[in-house]
């Protein structure tokens, strides 16, 4: 029988157990608003679409998806708890993918909550719903990718705090892959490697998806992405959850 | 029952458990003892599937820990050192996780956290978080998780530490209580527990097995085993008890006019002390007729092991 609900559900209400989920989801919500309306342009754009909404996500992720990452097994690890999961009759593969859907579906919560920007484009014109779908779909995605990559950075550190700073790193050399001026800096390098660099980007996938195209190999990267670091964090949480 | 082959765990720098080898049969309450350092949690982490041994391996009722851990971990509690909780969950809800994880639903994860609850005595505190309980009573929530599924084996970490008299005198109560045909492995460094509530008592040092026996067999390796102690008004003739029977030395002790007959291995020299006292006449004013001291055959035990 699979314990992974028993998992998913424990963690998702320990979110709820602090006002921490409360200031977060605020928080996100304020920026997002704030991004969208000043630095994006909403207005003066004149167009019927929620692209400076999305645009700023990724930046708006990697500082706020290692935050709601962190404490994922950094705080199992310094209280002590971990030894009590990790004794318990689940797997691993349990513990790790039960603790990250908590976070993931979270970060879907706050993500809903912007659905004042929905009713507000749709009120002053007639934007094209499936991009927005789409683009809130791939904006998920990134925000699981970031998660999971938060989620092994707390693995690896019993501090909560180092476990954000190594988190916003690591996902910060995955935004930045694909712009300009580290492409450059590959300029001696052969063309496959320039673009497998670029394909690593957040950034240029995301693009694609926030202007309203599905393509199954964007799928497939953030898919893959996912799966990738929470099998890190599994090894992780293995080599590290004596110490 | 539980089957310990060559377990055997290294970390980088030092072996922590040195190829540990025995068994446990169910109805058996085993006490495990050792200076800190000496292996027992680390014995416990690897039977309890949170640590993976180095060499070796262990069986808990069949299923042996490396291959079939979570089997193993179905029929096991397991109390952690220091009894690590949720703290942000309440005492309720943390148990009602406990049950769901161990697959108990609806009806009967009522019934199990009701009944774990009643055993421990939480009611009062069901709906406060854990992380705003006292330390006897966060420990107790550690014991409510690890009896909730009704386990055949229970493992436990130091089970009674920091905790004050009445507290331990309930924990040993409670490891009584529990039904007959239960494996209970309890690590201490208390040793009045050992005599307690263990019906065996196993001393670890270093990593290795440095004796293994009832409680009572424990004590009768110690010098003081039927050592006979006297406190007197007037002052004792020394030579006169070295000379009797079957005695091996004389202790004098702090207070005055006290000694402490010791006696040779196997020997009885209760009649002859009391004989000798009645032949002086002298005037006894305490008389005492010693067990075996658990502590001092510990600090053998597992002084010589370290040196």
């Amino acid at each position: 029988m699979s314990q992974l609900p028993v998992i998913f559900k424990r963690e998702l209400a320990s979110y709820f157990a602090t006002p921490l989920a409360y200031v977060f989801i605020l928080i996100f919500l304020v920026l997002s608003g704030v991004f969208t309306f000043y630095l994006g342009g909403f207005y003066e754009r004149g167009q019927a679409d929620l692209t400076p909404f999305f645009s700023f996500h990724t930046w708006l992720y990697l500082f706020l998806i290692p935050a709601i990452a962190m404490r994922l097994w950094a705080e199992e690890r310094k209280s002590g708890s971990i030894e009590l999961l990790m004794t318990l009759p689940i797997t691993r593969f349990e513990a790790v993918t039960g603790k990250f859907l908590a976070a993931w579906v979270f970060a879907a919560l706050a993500l809903l909550l912007t659905f004042p920007m929905v009713v507000t484009v749709n009120y002053l014109g007639e934007p094209d719903n499936g991009v927005i779908v789409a683009a809130y779909l791939g904006s998920w995605l990134l925000a699981g990718a970031f998660l999971a990559i938060g989620s092994c950075m707390s693995a690896l550190a019993k501090n909560q705090v180092i476990a954000f700073i190594l988190a916003v790193s690591v996902s910060f050399l995955f935004i930045v892959s694909g712009l300009p001026m580290v492409l450059d800096a590959f300029a001696w390098a052969p063309q496959w490697l320039v673009d497998a660099v670029a394909s690593l980007s957040f950034l240029v996938r995301f693009d694609s998806i926030s202007k309203g195209v599905i393509d199954l190999r964007d799928l497939l990267y953030f898919l893959s992405l996912i799966v990738a670091w929470l099998a890190a964090t599994a090894v992780v949480v293995d080599l590290k959850k004596a110490q | 029952m539980i089957e310990l082959k060559s377990l055997t765990k290294r970390f980088a720098q030092h072996t922590a458990v040195d190829a540990l080898s025995f068994s446990v049969q169910p109805g058996e309450v085993l006490g495990f003892l050792g200076p800190n350092g000496a292996g027992k949690s680390t014995t416990m982490k690897m039977l309890t599937g949170f640590l993976a041994p180095t060499a070796g391996t262990a069986s808990i009722f069949g299923h042996d820990i490396r291959t079939r851990t979570l089997q193993a971990q179905r029929l096991t509690g397991y109390l952690p050192e220091g009894a690590p909780c949720y703290g942000d969950m309440t005492v309720r809800g943390f148990l009602e996780f406990i049950a769901e994880v161990r697959g108990f639903r609806g009806a009967e994860k009522r019934a199990r956290v009701e009944r774990a609850v009643a055993q421990v005595e939480l009611e009062r505190v069901l709906g406060q978080d854990i992380e705003t309980l006292s330390k006897g009573f966060k420990r107790r929530v550690g014991l409510a998780q690890a009896i909730l599924h009704d386990p055949r084996v229970l493992i436990l970490d130091e089970p009674t530490d920091g905790l004050d008299p009445n507290q331990k005198h309930q924990v040993r109560q409670l490891i009584q209580g529990l039904a007959q045909d239960k494996i209970v492995i309890i690590s201490t460094h208390i040793l009045e527990e050992v005599s307690a509530v263990c019906s065996r008592a196993l001393v670890i040092a270093a990593g290795r097995l440095v004796a293994d026996g009832t409680p009572l067999e424990l004590e009768r390796r110690s010098r003081y085993h039927q050592a006979v102690t006297l406190v007197a008004d007037g002052p004792l003739d020394e030579q006169a008890f070295a000379a009797l029977p079957g005695v091996a030395g004389i202790e004098r002790n702090a207070a005055e006019h006290s000694l402490t007959v010791l006696a040779q291995p196997d020997a009885v020299i209760l009649p002859q002390v009391n004989a000798l006292v009645a032949a002086r006449g002298w005037t006894i004013r305490e008389l005492n007729v010693e067990r075996g001291r658990l502590d001092e055959v510990f600090r053998t035990l597992t002084r010589g092991e370290a040196a």
